[in-house]
């Protein structure tokens, strides 16, 4: 058995990652290039803030101290959030919102693949249902990455631009720290270092595709999951949180 | 989101019509026929659905902006859903709408031009800003229930490829005016901070949801002919009238005041009478000089213009695909 305090960072994390990438998402709504674009990123965003719901309240419901997914959400600062780096980068152009997307959805698609065979039907549970959503998110953000690494000029030196932007914070999705190593002795996480090698298979095959090279390896970027990160998640919080900081226990 | 007919009065059609086909036309519309886009339709009926459907779809679009504004700030997990699945719903309104526009012979191209240089018009609503979360309440329970009223209707309209369209269009509203109506409730179940917000809220958002309904009939120049051709089915005020009706008690069993002094139960009538809209205003609004009306148009031609390379690059890769499809057969 895990304990307690291990299946809550465990379930924290997930939550913290869908939910940070869904907010960033959510930032395209009624700007992007086409309609369609507009749509499809909605999309992906809604799919993200739903798992963000279930894993957050999974993550309260364990710690059991009366926290819900909103409290999780909107009263944590900083220091206590434990996305990934990649997921908190800012958009940027439509390359690199698609750089991150593309790298982050084909690491969820493998993870919850794994992970809907948990021991903890919690877990399994939602990860079942995420892992066809971030199945379909995997291919929107390929087929873009080959349309823009194979189409004009331009955006093929965006859509490596930005890739380079977001390289540097793969590794972090595959570390395995106390956590992950604990949760996964016990039967309910994933070894993701273990994915590792099918997720460069998906990206090589895409870049391939898209005529692109994969970005030079470099010393990776860590610390989210330890609530150190860029300085760009301290502006996301205080824009997502406002209502709940100006309001304190107001209900909505 | 719905936008009314803001054009001035159209000029009488120059182009000489087979009288045979004018009237064998007239009489299918009367007949509460469909018009589909093959069939035969005279040069003026085309313009008006042109003008009135991209006006609408515009509209879709550009009420994208006032509610995107708060998506990133929704209060909790829920209504965040919530609203990301509103906007985006309009944002498949408008591409139903555009889609059906072109059946008419109008490019979405053209449409969007038209829409960047001013040419064309969108529903003066959404040059109003969003203030604060209660703003997202106000903008469903009143603009999208402004809408509805307008819109069913509309699935009746003579031109089938709108009026499908508006099928759909319709069922999704009224959720978006259920939603909206159920922030305010919470809202006014709130703190006193939450309610000050709601009224401020409908304070400023009624009239000018009133004003959505066009012109009073007397000064509403396409009016007559529209509702010959079955374009339109009921007159602006009539529509105001229906609106001011049901939408009235809500705000009472909310505990919100309209913020309208002459407002009152006529039983004569059957209806609440109201003060008189400031068509000044409206107007005002209608030319551009909405508070946010620069900078609804400066973020629809940005976003417009940022993405042209990824339209491009869409557009340059398919054509590749294409070609290297061709050699290899």
């Amino acid at each position: 058995m895990a304990k307690a305090s291990t299946l809550f960072t465990y379930a924290l994390r997930l939550g913290d990652d869908s939910l940070i990438i869904g907010q960033r998402l959510s930032e395209w709504c009624g700007h992007a290039p086409t309609i369609e674009v507009d749509l499809s990123l909605a999309n992906v965003a809604l799919d993200q803030i739903g798992q963000a719901t279930h894993f957050l309240a999974l993550a309260g419901a364990i710690e059991g101290k009366g926290r819900d997914a909103d409290a999780l959400a909107f009263k944590r600062d900083v220091l206590d959030f434990t996305n990934c780096l990649l997921v908190e980068q800012p958009n940027g152009d439509f390359a690199q919102t698609i750089a991150r997307q593309f790298l982050f959805s084909h690491y969820q698609a493998l993870l919850f693949g794994e992970l809907a065979q948990s021991k903890d039907e919690r877990f399994a549970a939602i990860a079942a249902k995420a892992a066809k959503e971030v199945a379909y998110h995997a291919n929107l953000a390929s087929d873009w990455v080959v349309r823009l690494g194979d189409g004009t000029d331009e955006s093929r030196t965006r859509m490596d631009q930005g890739l380079q932007w977001m390289w540097r914070f793969v590794d972090e999705l595959f570390v395995m720290d106390e956590v992950d190593a604990a949760a996964q002795k016990a039967g309910v996480g994933v070894d993701k270092a273990a994915l590792r090698a099918a997720w460069d298979q998906r990206i090589d095959g895409v870049l391939n595709d898209a005529t692109l090279a994969r970005p030079a390896s470099r010393r990776p970027a860590l610390g989210g999951r330890k609530g150190h990160h860029s300085e760009h998640l301290g502006h996301v919080l205080s824009e997502m949180q406002f209502l709940q900081r100006a309001y304190p226990g107001a209900v909505w | 989101m719905y936008t009314t007919d803001l054009s001035g009065k159209q000029q009488a059609d120059k182009i000489a019509e087979d009288p045979a086909l004018v009237a064998a036309f007239e009489a299918r519309v009367a007949n509460d026929d469909f018009i589909e886009p093959k069939d035969w339709m005279p040069e003026a009926y085309r313009k008006t659905l042109v003008r009135q459907i991209s006006q609408h779809a515009h509209s879709e679009i550009v009420g994208m902006l006032p509610e995107g504004n708060w998506i990133t700030r929704a209060p909790n997990l829920r209504r965040k859903a919530i609203l990301l699945a509103k906007v985006q719903d309009e944002g498949g309104h408008g591409l139903y709408l555009y889609c059906a526009a072109e059946t008419l012979g109008t490019s979405r191209q053209q449409m969007i031009e038209a829409l960047h240089s001013g040419k064309a018009k969108y529903s003066t609503i959404f040059n109003y800003p969003t203030l604060t979360w209660a703003d997202i309440g106000a903008i469903g329970w009143l603009v999208d229930g402004a809408a509805i009223m307008n819109q069913v209707p509309l699935q009746r309209t003579s031109y089938g490829p709108y009026a499908r369209a508006m099928v759909r269009i319709c069922k999704e509203e009224s959720f978006h005016q259920r939603q909206g109506y159920e922030i305010m409730m919470a809202l006014c179940a709130g703190t006193k901070d939450q309610k000050r917000m709601a009224q401020d809220a409908l304070d400023r958002w009624w009239w000018p949801s009133l004003m959505m309904f066009g012109p009073p009939d007397d000064n509403s120049p396409n009016t007559a002919q529209s509702i010959r051709w079955r374009i339109k089915r009921e007159t602006n005020d009539e529509l105001r009238q229906k609106f001011v009706d049901v939408t009235v008690p809500q705000a009472e069993a909310i505990g919100l005041k309209v913020p309208d002094p002459a407002l009152s139960w006529n039983d004569a009538r059957g209806h609440y009478d109201f003060g008189d809209i400031d068509w000044d205003e409206f107007y005002a609004v209608v030319r551009g000089e909405g508070l946010v009306a620069k900078e609804r148009m400066t973020a629809r031609i940005q976003a417009w213009e940022d993405g042209a390379w990824v339209r491009e690059a869409a557009q340059a890769h398919a054509m590749k695909r294409e070609a290297a499809k061709l050699a290899a057969e």
